[in-house]
């Protein structure tokens, strides 16, 4: 008999593996806040005060209803995985900068009651919890979530480039007499291209396209959701999720290149809807989601291939819901994702690995 | 000899830190003779062995302690000279309870002359050999303790054409092997001439890690044939997993429930060559084998040439104490070994090492839910579903797990060991591989039941139609006879009524014509 280390004096016995690499659900969801920080740091260049509040209602309101519900349901404390957090994180971010903050905290709310703890938490949610809170605004407060005041950069007097999206937007407005006339009111990129579709006109018409806009696009000096606009900060944030390994880049490539291949084709085809590949892949809230949300490890599918057949599925929709004309929405990442977590069971079943050993039974009588 | 590099890689596996540095440098080095050994009669895979000696026989060193019983099983012998002081049921390393054969020293470590040498094996009979190697209780050296008296005598229809030696030692810390390989390389080259002409096999592999680069060296100067090339493998566990080294080796896997000979390979290891050959060579019985003693917080890590039945702690002993009190003592490496209770458990033919881990080495981890990351399905070596099966298990659906395969698992642990949920993933699946172990033979019984309540319904109809048509014979006799009886009665009646010749030939003609018809009744 030896002295132990072990408090109760007796060897510690378990079953084997001895060792473990060292990661863990909270390191992943650290890593995950981690990447989302340049996207925060734009916001906050971008919106100011205004995201600031938005996320840290959003973030409070997540963690204080992930922590109420564990308490209601008489379950261990689940806070410490730091998944509440980055939920609240990225549905703050996903939000239009001008949204009452007591919806974004019903929002938070319904994200990880209904759509997270109501399931059994972590781990047996289908959907993402993000997103599901963020259909369930787009739906109820449908105005306040397709409203955006101006980032504060175009919203500055006599800056041309605002100038001339105050032009585009007003004259859109002004055209179709869809949105209340308001001062602080302007379209996203995606907005004006799908207005524009609606009424019949080439979507390249809706506004010029020029290198200015694409470069605002890239640091993310437009009208949008605050973490949405700046194409840069979502890519450094990818490239810190792929060097970390919290994910590989099928789901993501899947995505981003199913949109383009489908933009691509539009424009070949010479059709009305088309607008440039890059104006796709940079606008709106799609490259956000396909970084942060179709990677969710959750929801997503479990094989390298199998989210990559996701990440196709989202894109193919996205693009279905941007350029149909007559459709509600401008832009689509939302409902596609949560649609392919929907099918996320079947890709499940259907991409499974090839077991080692398991040998058609031709080759197995050959063998034999 | 040739180096190749491996020509194939295996899809998943994962790289833990090696941390041989403890002990790879440190040479060999025998263990001081214990006063007491505790010998267990099951050091293998298969039925245990039964005792052949009592309490208070004098043995020697190679004395047959316990004969094996079944095909599947193998000898174990007197590791010291000595006296029988009894036998006791004491648990293994692994746990379960074995009886222990307890043998004091004499000091004197004497050897028996039970075995006689065969330095001419070379001109011996092959079966002359293989039932030497059986007679030694020669038993695979890796961790499983597969007899290897039956592993090198394939049933005939199974033809081996290659013979791989496993040196790869992918566990962590563990390097008995390496050591052996530097430290006695003529002996092991000895031992796998000697099952390669036992297999007659013309192609040899000997697998080694790229982190024994040294080994490699030292193999690579030996003179022999070209069919011999050593394999180098990158540093990667599992390697040392034997359909997987085949499969890295050759491209080919082993079937799904299926031994490396039904694809004809072999796969032996460094230290079962050494056994090999002191087997043949010297007629010298497996009592000993080469056990590293390491871990962080042992003072003077080490590879220690050990009896079997020595206990742990006069291991530890020897190789210094430690700096701290360890919390988890280890027998085998950290991926695959298994954690012993307390550390008088003794030393058998398959303990390749033992490792102690301090309190802040060991990982007590609360489980959480399966994210599905789909980390451990990437790292699986079988390419199983750990993710799936594990929830199928946890919900206590053992079946969807064993449709799931989950008995292909061979526990190599690197879904655990990546799993960021820290789940108990081996556990699960040990659980479900003896539930279906436990049904398989409950099935099994079952079927025997039932095949053998429908030989025993089979052989009552049997008797029954038996019975009838020794009946119908009969009856048919009896009608025969009737008839018979019938005809001759006519015939002496007619001969009777008529005794003219001629008259009684025509009488006779008509009288057949009506026997007639009762002849074919019969006959139908």
């Amino acid at each position: 008999m030896i002295e132990t280390a072990n408090p109760d004096s007796m060897l510690i016995t378990s079953t084997s593996p001895h060792i473990h690499e060292g990661t863990s659900v909270r390191r992943l969801m650290f890593d995950v806040i981690i990447s989302l920080l340049p996207s925060l740091a734009a916001s906050l260049v971008f919106f100011k005060f205004r995201s600031l509040l938005l996320v840290a209602v959003c973030t409070g309101s997540a963690v204080g209803t992930e922590w109420l519900c564990r308490k209601a349901m008489k379950r261990n404390n689940s806070i410490g995985d730091l998944s509440a957090v980055v939920t609240g994180l990225l549905l703050a971010l996903t939000l239009p900068p001008g949204l009452p903050l007591w919806q974004a905290i019903l929002g938070s709310v319904f994200a990880i009651a209904i759509a997270k703890q109501i399931y059994g938490g972590i781990g047996y949610n289908p959907f993402n919890p993000a997103l599901v809170g963020r259909a369930f605004m787009l739906i109820s407060f449908t105005a306040a979530m397709t409203t955006w005041s101006p980032s504060d950069w175009i919203g500055k007097p006599g800056d041309e480039t605002a100038n001339a999206h105050e032009a585009v937007t007003s004259a859109t407005i002004r055209k179709y007499q869809k949105l209340d006339v308001d001062a602080t009111t302007t379209a996203t990129p995606l907005g004006l291209v799908k207005d524009s579709c609606r009424f019949g006109e080439p979507a390249n018409a809706a506004f010029n396209y020029t290198n200015e806009v694409r470069r605002n696009l890239l640091i993310g000096n437009v009208n949008g959701s605050i973490g949405e606009t700046s194409a840069i900060a979502i890519l450094l944030g990818l490239a810190w999720l792929l060097i970390r390994r919290t994910f590989t880049w099928h789901a993501t490539v899947g995505y981003m290149g199913t949109m383009a291949l489908f933009a691509w084709i539009l424009q070949l085809a010479g059709s009305k809807l088309a607008m440039p590949v890059d104006f796709h892949l940079l606008s709106g809230g799609a490259l956000f989601g396909a970084v942060f949300m179709a990677t969710d490890l959750v929801t997503s599918p479990v094989s390298k291939w199998g989210r990559f057949i996701f990440g196709i599925g989202c894109g193919f929709i996205t693009m279905i819901i941007r350029v149909v004309p007559g459709g509600a929405y401008p832009e689509g990442g939302t409902f596609a994702i949560l649609i392919m977590n929907a099918v996320t069971p079947l890709i499940n079943r259907a991409m499974r690995y090839r077991r080692f050993g398991a040998v058609r039974k031709t080759q197995q009588e050959k063998v034999a | 000899m040739k180096i190749i590099k491996a020509p194939f890689k295996f899809s998943g596996g994962v790289h833990p830190p090696d941390k041989k540095i403890f002990s790879n440098a440190a040479p060999l080095q025998d263990l001081p003779l214990p006063a007491i050994l505790k010998v267990p009669f099951v050091q293998h895979l298969g039925a245990p062995a039964k005792a052949v000696v009592k309490k208070g026989d004098k043995v020697k060193r190679g004395d047959l302690i316990a004969a094996a019983s079944g095909f599947i099983s193998a000898s174990v012998h007197a590791p010291t000279s000595g006296t029988v002081k009894g036998f006791e049921s004491l648990p293994t390393a692994v746990g379960r309870s074995v009886e222990h054969c307890v043998i004091e020293s004499d000091g004197l470590d004497e050897r028996s002359e039970l075995l006689q040498p065969f330095p001419d094996w070379e001109t011996r009979d092959v079966s002359e050999l293989i039932e030497r190697v059986a007679d030694a209780g020669v038993v695979g050296m890796g961790g499983a303790g597969f007899p290897t008296s039956v592993k090198i005598n394939p049933p005939p229809n199974k033809k081996v054409h290659t013979l791989i030696i496993n040196g790869a030692e992918c566990e962590p810390y563990l390097t008995a092997d390496h050591r052996m390989m530097l430290d006695r390389t003529e002996d092991v080259w000895l031992g796998i001439q000697i099952v390669r002409k036992i297999l007659d096999v013309k192609t040899v592999y000997i697998c080694i890690e790229e982190n024994k680069q040294d080994a490699i060296e030292k193999f690579s100067k030996i003179e022999c044939d070209d069919d011999v090339m050593i394999v180098s493998l990158k540093t990667y566990y599992p390697h040392g997993s034997e359909k997987q080294q085949i499969y890295v080796t050759l491209g080919y896997e082993v079937p799904s429930g299926g031994l490396p000979a039904d694809i004809g390979c072999v796969v032996g290891n460094i230290g079962t060559s050494v056994a090999v050959k002191e087997a043949v060579v010297d007629g010298w019985p497996l009592d000993s084998r080469c056990v590293t003693v390491t871990g962080e917080v042992v003072v003077n890590p080490g590879n220690f040439i050990v009896r079997c039945g020595t206990s742990y702690d006069e291991l530890f002993e020897a190789a210094g104490g430690f700096r701290e009190n360890p919390a988890k003592v280890i027998s085998g490496g950290p991926m695959m070994g298994f954690a012993v209770a307390n550390t008088d458990v003794t030393v058998t033919k398959t303990t390749s090492g033992i490792l102690a881990q301090s309190l802040a080495q060991t990982m007590r981890f609360t489980s959480l839910p399966c994210i599905s990351c789909g980390r451990c399905n990437d790292v699986c070596p079988m390419k199983l579903l750990p993710s799936d099966m594990s929830c199928a298990i946890e919900a206590d659906d053992i079946d969807a797990a064993i449709r799931l395969n989950v008995s292909d698992c061979f526990e190599c642990g690197c879904c655990s060991y990546v799993c960021p949920s820290h789940r108990p993933l081996v556990q699960h699946f040990r659980r479900a591989k003896g539930v279906a172990a436990l049904n398989k033979m409950l099935k099994a019984k079952e079927m025997e039941e039932k095949a053998a309540q429908a030989r025993a319904e089979a052989q009552k109809k049997c008797e029954i139609a038996h019975a009838e048509s020794e009946a119908k014979i009969e009856s048919d006799q009896i009608q025969v006879a009737v008839v018979k009886d019938e005809i001759s009665r006519a015939w002496g009646e007619s001969v009777d009524a008529h005794p003219g010749a001629e008259q009684s030939v025509e009488a006779s003609n008509g009288k057949d014509d009506n026997a007639k018809p009762g002849e074919q009744e019969i006959t139908e």
